[in-house]
């Protein structure tokens, strides 16, 4: 494993890597995001995306430093039971990312969903439409300047009374 | 068997219409459908050329309710994620909080969480495979399905006082002892629950009408299965022989003697055979856990303050009551790590992990959820291409897509 | 009296009493079961509660075959127009029973997309506490609706001359003024 991350740190130039809790993640710049996880998929064998997910660093105590929105690619290899996770990080300005559903299919859903979530725009996606909130909605409510509560959204629909039927 | 149009290449959902292709559209709300979901066909006569599944009408924002609630008042709401199963969840997040935190519970709570989880797998493979036979028209299925449920449903009655949506577990322990009464109850079940499953198996497995309905019908083999991060049964009737209680092994399961089902076939049959067998399994275990369960406290020590102390402590002593008071108090709590982690469980649908960041609170910065329902049902439009609109249906009872989890 | 001569196998009755009796007792059920009120609700259906027992257990998916609607489970906002939709394809007399906690009033889910009880929305008229509640209370409810069935005549919607049915339920009790006197016993 440590060599297989020695091997990463040298081509693609990790930004960091760390071990908590037993569980190893890599930090990896955005342009090189596609290719450390071709090559993973390629050649280390990892062929299953468990999770592609996002987190929003707005208001956390320690904010990493590079970019305000990190991405999570939680990877599995089914030979071995080896897990890795992946992030990458980027900002409200620079929040598009490429894709990966050319190497998984699970991706597909998991990104708009991310889209939805957050507004990260993944390059290359075949379909990045919003899928769990009406295409009409604006916000990104999990991003943490989105109130719990929402902006009145909920309430914003017609009322029918008994006599209308 | 499946039909594909060999000449077309394309994605017709999107594409512009075609008159020969039809538009129908089923649900969101629509008994085959179970809850809330959304799909809009495409059919040539009765052939589905293509769906385009239309989720969220049951989105309710979990995941920025998890970065309001603390971490035991969040069980509360991963109870009504996966609803079939809610023990399981409440499992799965409060293993993934104390992953977080560093702690290990006591050997009986380990046991007793095995118990609830695998009575939750029981519970939900009897209502999926229900619902299977209830689309196919084996009505008299679901009657026998639904019989064990409800004396599952009074195991954890027993056990924690609530009949369906338990939140049985809290961080660090349990909140209830298994009572006398809950013990003799489980061992009613581990006698009485064979029978029931024998009869099932006698009313379905060889029912012709049942197997014309779902053999070779959305088959996923082994690559695509992988490709498209399906886990759990669904895997395991295409043959991934893979089960987080075997190659990652949480709480207790080291202990248990029992076998991983698997199947070849990838279809609605093998997925409902492999159900129907993994409950099999499950028994096997509640039985081993329920004979040997341990003596002990439920609760890890207190000294870790992370549990509530005994209530004689707390109405008897003033360390006892500070105690509690500092849990319970807003702005005290206890203290998490600054650190991100994932954990998974075997879920009955599947891997439900928890990706969880902590910042020093006793609040999740972030609570992701990784649930099966979402990964399976991105599957359904592959599965059904060139099968026939009747098949709809059994493919996604199949799936066991249940809508809460789906949308979260 | 005219009434003398009649033989002794004629019941009297008022017409309003006799079609409010038939109704309050083969009412067919509506299941919008949406999340985890809707496994109660089969429950309810299943053999061990059996709802047979109350004239309730034809339950039907096309509104156009119901009298009452049983809302199971929250409704969140891109579910509600289709809720309303399905509300209205039903036929008059029909009934609303909103089903946990979820339904009446957003339960848990203090969220930015669920409906914070569907009284805003449509007319309800028995709201079942609970999350979920047991099958046995989703029993008293209907049982209560069946007392409120035969306390108010529909047959000619007498009912809706009351301007306040005009109204959408959450608008009579936002101020204590306002609450209305409570229905006259016909």
């Amino acid at each position: 494993m440590s060599s297989t991350v020695r091997y990463l740190q040298e081509v693609f130039g990790l930004l960091e890597e760390y071990e908590f809790r037993g569980q190893r993640q890599v930090v990896v710049p955005r342009e090189k995001l596609f290719e450390l996880l071709k090559f993973l998929k390629e050649t280390c064998g990892f062929d299953m995306l468990v999770d592609v997910t996002c987190v929003d660093y707005l208001t956390y105590p320690c904010p990493p430093r590079w970019g305000r929105f990190g991405l999570v690619y939680n990877l599995l290899a089914t030979e071995t039971g080896e897990r890795l996770i992946v992030r990458t990080f980027c900002d409200v300005e620079t929040a598009v990312v490429p894709s990966v559903v050319p190497l998984w299919e699970a991706a597909n859903w998991l990104e708009r969903e991310v889209w939805d979530m957050f507004g990260i725009r993944f390059e290359g996606h075949p379909d990045l439409r919003r899928i769990l909130l009406p295409e009409e909605f604006t916000d990104h409510p999990l991003r943490k300047d989105y109130p719990l509560q929402g902006k009145g959204e909920r309430h914003n629909l017609p009322v029918i009374t008994r006599a209308e039927g | 068997m499946p039909l594909y149009r060999a000449d077309f290449v394309g994605n017709l959902a999107h594409d512009e219409p075609q008159e020969y292709l039809w538009t129908m559209n089923l649900g969101p709300q629509h008994p085959a459908t179970h809850t809330t979901l959304r799909l809009v066909l495409k059919l040539e006569g009765e052939r589905v050329v293509d769906a385009m599944p239309d989720i969220g009408y049951l989105h309710s924002g979990f995941e920025k309710l998890g970065e309001h609630l603390n971490y035991n008042q969040y069980v509360v709401v991963t109870d009504r994620m996966n609803y079939c199963s809610c023990v399981a969840n409440n499992v799965a997040w409060h293993l993934a909080v104390e992953k977080l935190l560093g702690i290990d519970v006591p050997p009986r709570c380990q046991y007793l969480r095995v118990i609830v989880t695998e009575l939750a797998r029981i519970a939900d493979h009897l209502v999926c495979n229900a619902a299977v036979g209830l689309d196919a028209g084996a009505f008299t299925f679901f009657m026998y399905a639904f019989n064990p449920r409800e004396q599952i449903y009074r195991i954890l009655e027993a056990l924690c006082g609530a009949r369906f949506t338990n939140s049985y577990t809290r961080v660090g322990g349990v909140m209830y002892d298994a009572s006398p009464t809950a013990i003799s109850l489980i061992r009613e079940f581990v006698r009485t629950f064979p029978r029931a499953l024998n009869d099932m198996e006698q009313l379905l497995n060889r029912n012709r009408i049942f197997i014309d309905r779902t053999k070779g019908i959305g088959v996923l083999t082994k690559e695509e299965a992988i490709n498209r991060g399906v886990t759990g049964p669904i895997a395991r009737a295409s043959g991934v022989t893979r089960d987080l209680r075997k190659d990652e092994p949480y709480l207790a399961y080291r202990d248990f003697d029992f076998d991983i089902c698997c199947a070849t076939g990838g279809d609605c049959y093998a997925r409902y055979l492999v159900r129907m067998a993994e409950m099999r399994e499950s028994l096997k275990i509640v039985q081993q856990a329920v004979e040997n369960l341990p003596t002990g406290p439920v609760n890890v020590d207190v000294g870790l303050r992370v549990t509530l102390p005994e209530k004689p402590q707390v109405f008897g002593t003033i360390e006892g009551l500070i105690q509690h008071f500092e849990i319970l108090m807003w702005n005290r709590g206890f203290q998490t790590p600054w650190g991100e982690v994932y954990s998974a469980i075997e879920a009955p649908n599947g891997e439900l992990g928890f990706y969880i960041v902590g910042d020093g609170t006793d609040r999740a910065y972030r609570a992701r959820c990784r649930p099966p329902s979402f990964i399976h049902f991105a599957l359904f439009p592959h599965l059904i291409r060139g099968h026939r609109l009747s098949d709809v249906v059994a493919v996604l009872g199949s799936l066991n897509i249940i809508a809460a989890e789906l949308d979260r | 009296m005219a009434l003398a001569g009649l033989p002794n196998n004629v019941l009297i009755t008022k017409l309003e009493a006799l079609v409010n009796w038939c109704r309050k007792n083969s009412l067919w059920p509506m299941p919008f079961a949406t999340a985890c009120c809707g496994i109660e609700l089969m429950a309810l259906g299943a053999s061990r509660y059996d709802v047979a027992r109350f004239g309730a257990e034809v339950f039907r998916f096309s509104p156009r075959q119901c009298d009452l609607m049983i809302v199971a489970g929250r409704v969140v906002m891109k579910m509600m127009p289709v809720l309303q939709r399905i509300w209205q394809q039903m036929h008059e007399p029909k009934w609303c029973i909103s089903m946990g906690a979820c339904a009446s009033t957003g339960g848990v889910f203090d969220t930015y997309s669920v409906v914070q009880g569907i009284d805003r929305f449509i007319p309800v008229d028995i709201y079942v506490p609970g999350c979920p509640p047991r099958p046995e209370q989703l029993i008293q409810a209907i049982l209560d609706l069946q007392a409120k069935i035969e306390r108010e005549g529909t047959l000619f919607g007498r009912e809706f001359d009351d301007p306040r049915r005009n109204l959408p339920p959450w608008a009579l009790v936002e101020e204590p003024g306002n609450r209305p006197p409570p229905l006259e016993s016909k």
